[in-house]
């Protein structure tokens, strides 16, 4: 399958008075549609950075991303960002908070309004529309999250760490049943995370980025054989600790 | 025998003594909550009597001298006195409408300043050593020029009132714009929108709580400010009610100026606290 974004020896540094801090360095790799990718790394080796620059938010100091839409058009994929907390507004309903980015696109149609409406059904959140954020529980905050990023209907989803706040039982269950929405949604997701098992559990494939200043290490295709869908399966799978330890080699290694 | 008896009796007096009284530990501890807001109310209007008491007695007793130290009875008098001439009330409202134009000016003025402040970083670090030293400059000293510049009058008295909270108040505002969580303000670029969005949807309605906590000290010292400016060049109000009379001797109304103050600084507090409350709980926060 042709990827829909290419990134091409993507290079950036930060700078500040005392010297220039490299943090990426020549990363290439595509993403192909409908794919998960997930991207590991030690920690404070640029992984949101990258992310950032995926997402436009940054602009990269070397290469380039090469857009490949299917019907060949040129214009840059429709990216949703969720980041390390739901950042849920206290201050607005659920629902005002799952249409903020409409709000602020200026898209309250009422096709998206009703996309919206469909998507608090089937994520179990309708009877929490008018309810405050702090009224929700860790996971169902997660859901709305996904909403409001769904909302403006994104083809590509970025991740950075987007669990890293929640207990670890928690967790388990959230990032499978995220996951698994994205996926019936049929989305194509980068997430960032520094736990390997939850890379394993959910990717495709998974980019080891090294230390600082960060290039590709390895890629890993992921293939488990699943007893069941449950959150905990992935983690039973009979080849779950093959990629670990690969993984943990492969981190490890270089320090 | 005898210890193990009285052993055996003391758990069961208990369950009698709760049982009796059916207190569950929820209301159990409610009650302990009232009782003890109660003892503080208690506290508070004994002392407020005793010193009234206390005043009135050694007033009475010539203890102290009331033509310098007056009496809550002379205070009362002299309330009423004012009152029937139609002054007091007359004085009173010019010092409320006074603090209360001062006020509204001040946080129209710290808000648009603080919002221009974040909107340029360059030039909130250009104004940054000037918002500082006029901040720390004691406002009493600025006065007399204010009357050279307007003159006497109800101007120069609100801009007293305004000189004394707006600096402070352009500070805390602006500080509380740059404390709202800088990942909030990036999910607003993630989502597609832009800076004014972000202040907008999220700095200015994530600042409140810190709106709200300045605005009830800057009403407090807006009526620093009018009573400042009342003293130096005001023909009525509360300010000029205590410099006539300590130039007359009349110390009465001087002291019962004072209470009267107190009161309404009272109600400033109070009414703020109520805004709050009633914010509070319209945005749950």
């Amino acid at each position: 399958m042709q990827s829909i974004l290419e990134l091409k020896n993507i290079g950036y540094s930060y700078h500040n008075l005392h010297g220039e801090t490299k943090a990426l360095k020549d990363i290439s790799f595509g993403v192909r549609e409908g794919e998960f990718i997930a991207i590991v790394g030690p920690s404070g080796c640029g992984k949101s950075t990258l992310l950032s620059i995926i997402a436009g938010l940054l602009s990269p100091e070397e290469g380039t991303i090469v857009v490949n839409n299917p019907d060949g058009a040129l214009h840059y994929p429709k990216i949703g960002y969720m980041l390390q907390r739901d950042h849920l507004f206290e201050w607005r309903t659920v629902y005002r908070n799952v249409t903020l980015g409409l709000e602020l696109n200026h898209k309250m149609t009422p096709e998206r309004l009703e996309a919206v409406d469909r998507l608090l059904k089937d994520y179990g959140l309708d009877k929490f529309k008018d309810k405050r954020p702090d009224e929700l529980s860790g996971g169902m905050k997660q859901r709305a999250a996904l909403i409001r990023t769904l909302a403006l209907e994104p083809q590509l989803l970025l991740l950075d760490e987007p669990f890293s706040a929640l207990d670890y039982q928690t967790r388990l269950f959230v990032s499978a049943d995220i996951c698994r929405l994205i996926r019936a949604a049929g989305k194509t997701m980068i997430i960032i995370t520094h736990d390997l098992a939850e890379a394993i559990s959910l990717a495709d494939r998974i980019i080891v980025l090294s230390g600082r200043p960060a290039v590709v290490k390895k890629e890993v295709n992921v293939h488990l054989t699943l007893a069941d869908d449950s959150p905990l399966a992935a983690r039973n799978a009979p080849e779950f600790q093959q990629y670990f330890n690969m993984l943990w080699e492969e981190l490890t290694h270089e320090t | 025998m005898k210890p193990e008896a009285s052993l055996k009796q003391e758990p069961e007096r208990t369950k009698r003594h709760k049982s009796g009284t059916e207190l569950t530990k929820q209301e159990e501890f409610i009650r302990k909550h009232k009782r003890h807001h109660h003892e503080i109310t208690s506290w508070r209007t004994f002392l407020f009597v005793l010193f009234l008491v206390l005043w009135e007695v050694s007033a009475d007793r010539k203890w102290i001298d009331s033509f310098f130290f007056s009496s809550p009875s002379r205070v009362l008098r002299c309330f009423v006195e004012q009152l029937r001439s139609n002054s007091m009330l007359s004085h009173i409202g010019v010092t409320l409408f006074e603090t209360l134009f001062s006020f509204l000016l001040v946080i129209a003025l710290s808000l648009l300043v603080a919002t221009l402040l974040w909107h340029s970083k360059k030039l909130s670090e250009i104004l940054e050593p000037y918002l500082v030293v006029l901040n720390s400059l004691p406002k009493s000293a600025l006065a007399p020029l204010f009357i050279v510049w307007l003159g006497t009058g109800t101007r120069t008295i609100i801009v007293a009132g305004m000189s004394v909270a707006v600096f402070g108040s352009i500070i805390s505002f602006y500080t509380g714009f740059q404390q709202v969580d800088s990942e909030k303000v990036t999910l607003i670029y993630t989502l597609g929108g832009s800076r004014r969005d972000a202040f907008l949807k999220v700095v200015l309605p994530g600042s409140v709580p810190i709106l709200l906590s300045t605005a009830k000290v800057n009403i407090g010292l807006a009526l620093v400010g009018v009573i400042i400016g009342e003293f130096l060049a005001a023909r009525r109000g509360l300010g000029y009610l205590i410099i006539y009379g300590s130039q007359v001797f009349q110390l009465d109304m001087v002291i019962t100026s004072i209470i009267v103050l107190c009161v309404i600084a009272l109600g400033f507090y109070k009414s703020i606290q109520a805004i709050e409350h009633q914010i509070r709980i319209r945005f749950k926060m």
